[in-house]
């Protein structure tokens, strides 16, 4: 007895010559929406979509049991990949998104962490009370908590003059632009609020160490101008901005102990989903820390130097605080209600 | 068979489950270590590629500028400002591509980066569900403590920082976050953990030939007996595919010695090692198809059912 090498066709390359079409199909239309928008469809297109990518995930069950081969196998894997993210991972528009995440996600996500927040304040608070209070025994405490670039000038050794000199064409003086100043400012505050949030992952100790500095930063300075009896001029010329920025620092802050928290204690979840949702959250405030760094950073680097009366940048400062207070903290209910529905 | 490319390392990666809604599981390869690697790098190439070519044209569009001025007799000198254009070009040229530039193409429909695509993979929510802005921010702000906070604790050592053993402690601390991946199951880096993603595989191929429907695999000329065939199973009918695909003569003729040796199979003159595997191809998996309908399915040679 023989077996035929020309028998009657197999049934396999049959399967596949009479579904071929289908699936070549399907490949033309995923390639297509990689590249445009799925508004340019046409709605002939929009309805064959998951139709075919039904035809080719049953032809995929069927073919794992019936061929052996493997190239026909491993395509129709790949194929069926693709169309289950495009068929099951399509997303709102982009607008709608935007407004969702104004409306809802960014001030919810603050208020979520509030906890965290007040911790990330606490540790900020501390840092400046404890550096003002160690200035206060021996001024030349004051270089371990600003380095010598960074205060440019302004030490214990500089006099009242040069002191005030600065709070009113301060860093404007090496910056022609204005603009390219703020620039500067934003991604430098961006990038350090970025690092803050991930280093929050080694259980958020980093995190702490980096609120505390920031507070003793503060807290050295105002202590210098303090002594020199200029301590509410000094107080408008950080509070312009600095209310936005330290706020926006210690919502980064709480980004990172969130996370830190955790993977630490992820509570009933497993650790992963705990993580997975933790840090989600955490990047949301995270994108809108960014967007109020920004703000910060047009205030300081554009506003203070337009605005040089103390009581002017007190009252912006005033203004910026209550804005900010409102959006996160002040529920909006009628909105909630509707998004809950 | 140039439509045809087999993916070594995609033989050898790890397989995780995706169920479809509909049932079917999707058998997702994770991309390996070496391939994330890759990606990066070439992403990172492209990335300082972009700002260093950028600085150029711009260095020469101010000598440019100064030139017409001089040409024109008007004193101009870029200095000042034009310097300042640069560094805040650079400041936030910087900082939109180190933040922005894996954000950005991984928010895109294929979900993957430059080099991702390059390499074949794509960034997935590990439950299988939407990707969504949130999870890929919270991944890509991650790479701050597993590239640039290593990478800082580098420059310090290159800087000949008089206390080395802290540079090296931080080093070795940091290289947690950096060497991540290779603990554990899933090669999750810390943003993947984070965001509640995974990187997959993602190649594309194209619909390869059916190769029993070659004309050399149905001449008349062969015929083999069911003792001939009942030599080998799946996983040898899959090797010989492969070979077939890759259409490499010297392989062919190894391989085509080798079996007829082992089905005392005598060439007949002028018979090409081609046609003869072809044919031994197509017959096998007739064979070892018709017994899987009935559920047997001989997984090698050894499988004696």
């Amino acid at each position: 007895m023989t077996v035929q090498s020309f028998q009657p066709e197999l049934k396999s390359a049959r399967f596949r010559r009479e579904r071929e079409d289908d699936w070549r199909r399907l490949e033309a239309l995923l390639k297509r929406l990689e590249t445009q928008p799925v508004s340019k469809l046409s709605d002939e297109d929009l309805i064959a979509l998951p139709v075919l990518y039904r035809a080719t995930l049953s032809a995929l069950s069927v073919a794992r049991e019936t061929t052996l081969d493997k190239a026909l196998l491993d395509y129709l894997e790949g194929l069926c990949t693709r169309a289950y993210f495009v068929v099951y991972g399509a997303r709102p528009r982009l607008s709608r998104r935007v407004s969702r995440f104004f409306a809802q996600d960014w001030p919810g996500a603050a208020r979520a962490l509030w906890r965290e927040t007040a911790l990330a304040s606490l540790l900020f608070t501390l840092g400046a009370g404890i550096a003002f209070w160690l200035f206060g025994r021996d001024p030349d405490w004051f270089y371990a908590f600003i380095p010598a670039q960074m205060a440019q000038g302004r030490d214990p050794s500089a006099t009242t003059d040069a002191l005030r000199k600065v709070l009113y064409d301060g860093g404007g003086a090496q910056h022609d632009i204005l603009a390219i100043f703020a620039t500067f400012l934003f991604t430098h505050n961006a990038q350090i609020a970025i690092f803050a949030f991930a280093l929050g992952f080694a259980f958020g100790a980093p995190t702490a160490l980096l609120m505390i500095s920031n507070g003793c930063a503060l807290g050295a300075i105002f202590a210098l101008y303090a002594v020199h009896g200029l301590g509410f001029q000094l107080g408008g010329w950080l509070a312009i901005h600095g209310v936005t920025e330290i706020f926006a620092t210690c919502l980064a802050g709480a980004a990172g102990f969130h996370i830190g928290w955790t993977l630490a204690f992820p509570g009933e979840k497993t650790r992963p989903e705990a993580m997975a949702a933790a840090g989600r959250r955490a990047a949301t405030l995270m994108a809108g820390v960014v967007l109020m760094l920004a703000v910060a950073g047009v205030l300081e680097g554009i506003g203070r130097q337009l605005i040089t009366n103390d009581l002017a940048r007190y009252g912006v400062a005033l203004i910026s605080a209550g804005v900010w207070g409102y959006y996160f903290y002040v529920p909006r209910q009628r909105r909630d209600a509707k998004a809950a529905r | 068979m140039t439509d045809y490319t087999p993916h070594l390392s995609e033989k050898t990666s790890i397989q995780r489950q995706l169920i479809t809604p509909e049932g079917v599981d999707l058998r997702i390869g994770l991309g390996s270590a070496g391939q994330r690697a890759s990606a990066f790098l070439i992403d990172a190439a492209i990335v300082i590629g972009i700002m260093i070519g950028v600085t150029i044209v711009y260095v020469l569009a101010l000598f440019a500028l100064k030139s017409a001025a001089s040409a024109l007799s008007i004193n101009w000198v870029p200095g000042q400002v034009g310097l300042q254009l640069l560094q805040a070009f650079w400041l936030l040229g910087f900082f939109m591509l180190r933040n922005g530039w894996f954000l950005g193409f991984e928010l895109g429909p294929r979900a993957a980066t430059l080099g991702k695509r390059i390499v074949g993979l794509q960034v997935a929510m590990r439950n299988g569900g939407r990707l969504s802005a949130d999870a890929l921010i919270a991944r890509n702000l991650m790479r701050e403590i597993e590239v640039f906070l290593p990478l800082t604790f580098l420059l310090y050592n290159a800087a000949a920082n008089p206390d080395g053993w802290i540079v090296l402690l931080g080093l070795l601390w940091s290289g947690i976050f950096a060497l991540f991946p290779l603990f554990n199951r899933d090669r999750l880096r810390v943003g993947d953990l984070v965001a509640g993603t995974f990187v997959v595989q993602a190649p594309r191929r194209r619909l390869a030939a059916e190769l029993t429907e070659r004309r050399s695999a149905l001449a008349p000329a062969f015929v083999f007996s069911p003792e001939q065939l009942d030599v080998y199973g799946v996983k040898e009918l899959q090797v010989l595919e492969d070979v077939l695909r890759r259409n490499a003569l010297a392989a062919q003729r190894v391989v085509a010695t080798r079996i007829r040796g082992k089905i005392g199979w005598t060439a007949r003159p002028g018979e090409s090692d081609g046609d003869f595997l072809d044919a031994y191809y197509a017959a096998l998996r007739t064979r070892l198809e018709a017994k899987l309908l009935l559920g047997q399915r001989r997984r090698d040679k050894h499988d004696r059912g």
